[in-house]
């Protein structure tokens, strides 16, 4: 009796160990429903179309979301921090994120920065290594330094959604 | 006097108990800012521009953690040469304290007054000074970095101070301070209101015959962020005007400074000091180094 109770309880575990299926094509991970909506992305895009083609269109900007994500989860100060979290989505996320603020024709369907970030423990060095890491994936892009900066002051306002303590 | 200097260091001493606790029960990270985020050390041993104060705090450390810097100025004028060097503790990004010793070589003019070839007035300032507001990177656009600061200034030669007719050889001055990089234009503005009776900084006494009141003074700087390690710019700023014998300017410069690394900035600047104790067009070249961590 007790051992088909444990071998019942061994076999439920299975699953639970395995965690949260993902989808079967990306692999990315359900999360809690939200509100799908633009206004998540946290800025209002560029009007006009000079930031999208400086940035190189979106494959220009899919190689740098791509490379901030390699960059960020390497890096020693910060890679702690997205262990365990759903890179994949992650990397589908900030692609539309950048897209959407670029003016560059996507819509951003990710969580807002405040719900995205709860509880991450992130600190204002965490944020200022990021920018930093941003800037060196820009500036292989050779991204003018005077845009750099006008796309950073559209995320700079995020600060105390982004980080926590 | 002494009473100045007691008030300045209980004010510090309660700047640094408020703030302590919250972050105590945290671990201490090092480091952590961007670069030139810390800014320079100004004439007056702060964290500034070269001549005008601003906002930022001294050191590499966030909210999160203690930093520090040490410096060391040389500016070289026709009739003068000054000689600064000073240390500064940032504390949680919040605090600063500082302190800078000042030395105005007076080359010939020294000798033209008897008092020797090369004769050097000094001047000790203690600094503290208090991020009140704001972020001068993130946060609203439009929010500046604001924050109080005091330096209490010690004049070492008041036989000096004396002869020229300033009324005393210590004083102190308050201010008050705004910075912000306007990233979306990569431009630096800041701004400062001092409330101060100071001659030439300090370095002829404070106050005079003329007038002995305090009075606001502006300091402003514009600076544009050419790279992530060097911005050039301008400064200005007002001084008072009271001692009889010796009309005195304002203040202004062109600097560049260059983070050679996270730890090291450099900065240079052509500076122009205007009239100083009767010998008219002070200009010339300053260079200082900031090591911070
Ligand atoms: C302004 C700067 C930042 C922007 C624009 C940004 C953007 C994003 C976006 C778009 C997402 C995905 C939202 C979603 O899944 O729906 C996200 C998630 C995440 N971000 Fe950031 N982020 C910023 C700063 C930071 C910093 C400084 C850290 C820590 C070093 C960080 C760590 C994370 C982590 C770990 C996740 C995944 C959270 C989860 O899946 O639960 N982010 N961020």
């Amino acid at each position: 009796m007790l051992l088909s109770l444990a071998l019942a309880l061994s076999v439920q575990d299975v699953p639970a160990n395995a965690g949260p299926v993902g989808d079967p094509v990306t692999g990315e991970l359900p999360v809690d429903p939200y509100q799908q909506d633009n206004a998540n992305a946290g800025a209002r895009p560029f009007k006009g179309d000079k930031m999208a083609k400086a940035f190189g269109g979106k494959d220009g900007i899919k190689r740098i979301t791509d490379n901030l994500v390699v960059g960020i989860t390497s890096d020693p100060r910060i890679e702690e921090i997205f262990k365990g979290q759903d890179i994949v989505r992650l990397r589908r996320t900030l692609f539309e994120q950048f897209c959407y603020i670029l003016n560059a024709g996507c819509n951003y369907t990710g969580r807002d920065m405040r719900s995205a970030h709860k509880n991450l423990g992130t600190q204002m060095a965490d944020l200022n290594a990021l920018v930093e890491i941003l800037q060196n994936v820009m500036d292989q892009e050779n991204i003018a330094f005077t845009l750099q900066n006008r796309f950073l002051a559209k995320l700079a306002p995020m600060k105390d959604d982004v980080v926590d303590r | 006097m002494k009473r100045t200097f007691h008030l300045l260091s209980v004010t510090m001493a309660a700047m640094i108990t408020s703030i302590a606790p919250s972050a105590a029960a945290e671990e201490l990270r090092q480091g952590g800012k961007l670069l030139l985020t810390n800014g320079i050390a100004s004439v007056e041993g702060s964290t500034g521009g070269g001549l005008a104060s601003w906002s930022l705090i001294a050191g590499n450390e966030t909210r999160d953690g203690i930093g520090g810097s040490v410096h060391a100025t040389v500016a070289e004028f026709k009739d003068y040469r000054l000689d600064t060097e000073g240390l500064a503790v940032g504390f949680f990004n919040r605090v600063e304290l500082s302190y800078a010793r000042q030395a105005l070589n007076t080359k010939a003019i020294g000798q033209a007054l008897g008092l020797g070839y090369g004769y050097k007035l000094n001047q000790d300032i203690y600094g503290a000074k208090l991020r009140v507001a704001g972020d001068a990177v993130y946060g609203d656009p439009l929010m500046p970095q604001i924050a109080v600061g005091i330096q209490h200034k010690r004049n070492l030669d008041s036989q000096v101070t004396d002869a020229v007719g300033a009324a005393e050889s210590e004083g102190t001055d308050f201010y008050v301070s705004a910075t912000k990089l306007f990233l979306s234009h990569s431009i630096l503005i800041g701004a400062t209101a001092r409330y101060t009776k100071a001659n030439q900084g300090g370095l002829l006494g404070f106050g005079g015959d003329k007038n002995n009141d305090y009075g606001v003074q502006f300091e402003g700087s514009l600076g544009y962020q050419l790279s992530r390690k060097l911005v050039i710019g301008g400064e200005y700023r007002t001084k008072p005007d009271n001692l009889s014998i010796a009309r005195e300017d304002d203040w202004y410069d062109f600097f560049a400074a260059y983070a050679i690394n996270r730890n090291l900035t450099l900065a240079a600047a052509y500076v122009d000091l205007g009239s100083i104790a009767t010998s008219a067009e002070q200009r010339g070249g300053l260079i200082s180094l900031r090591a911070s961590f």
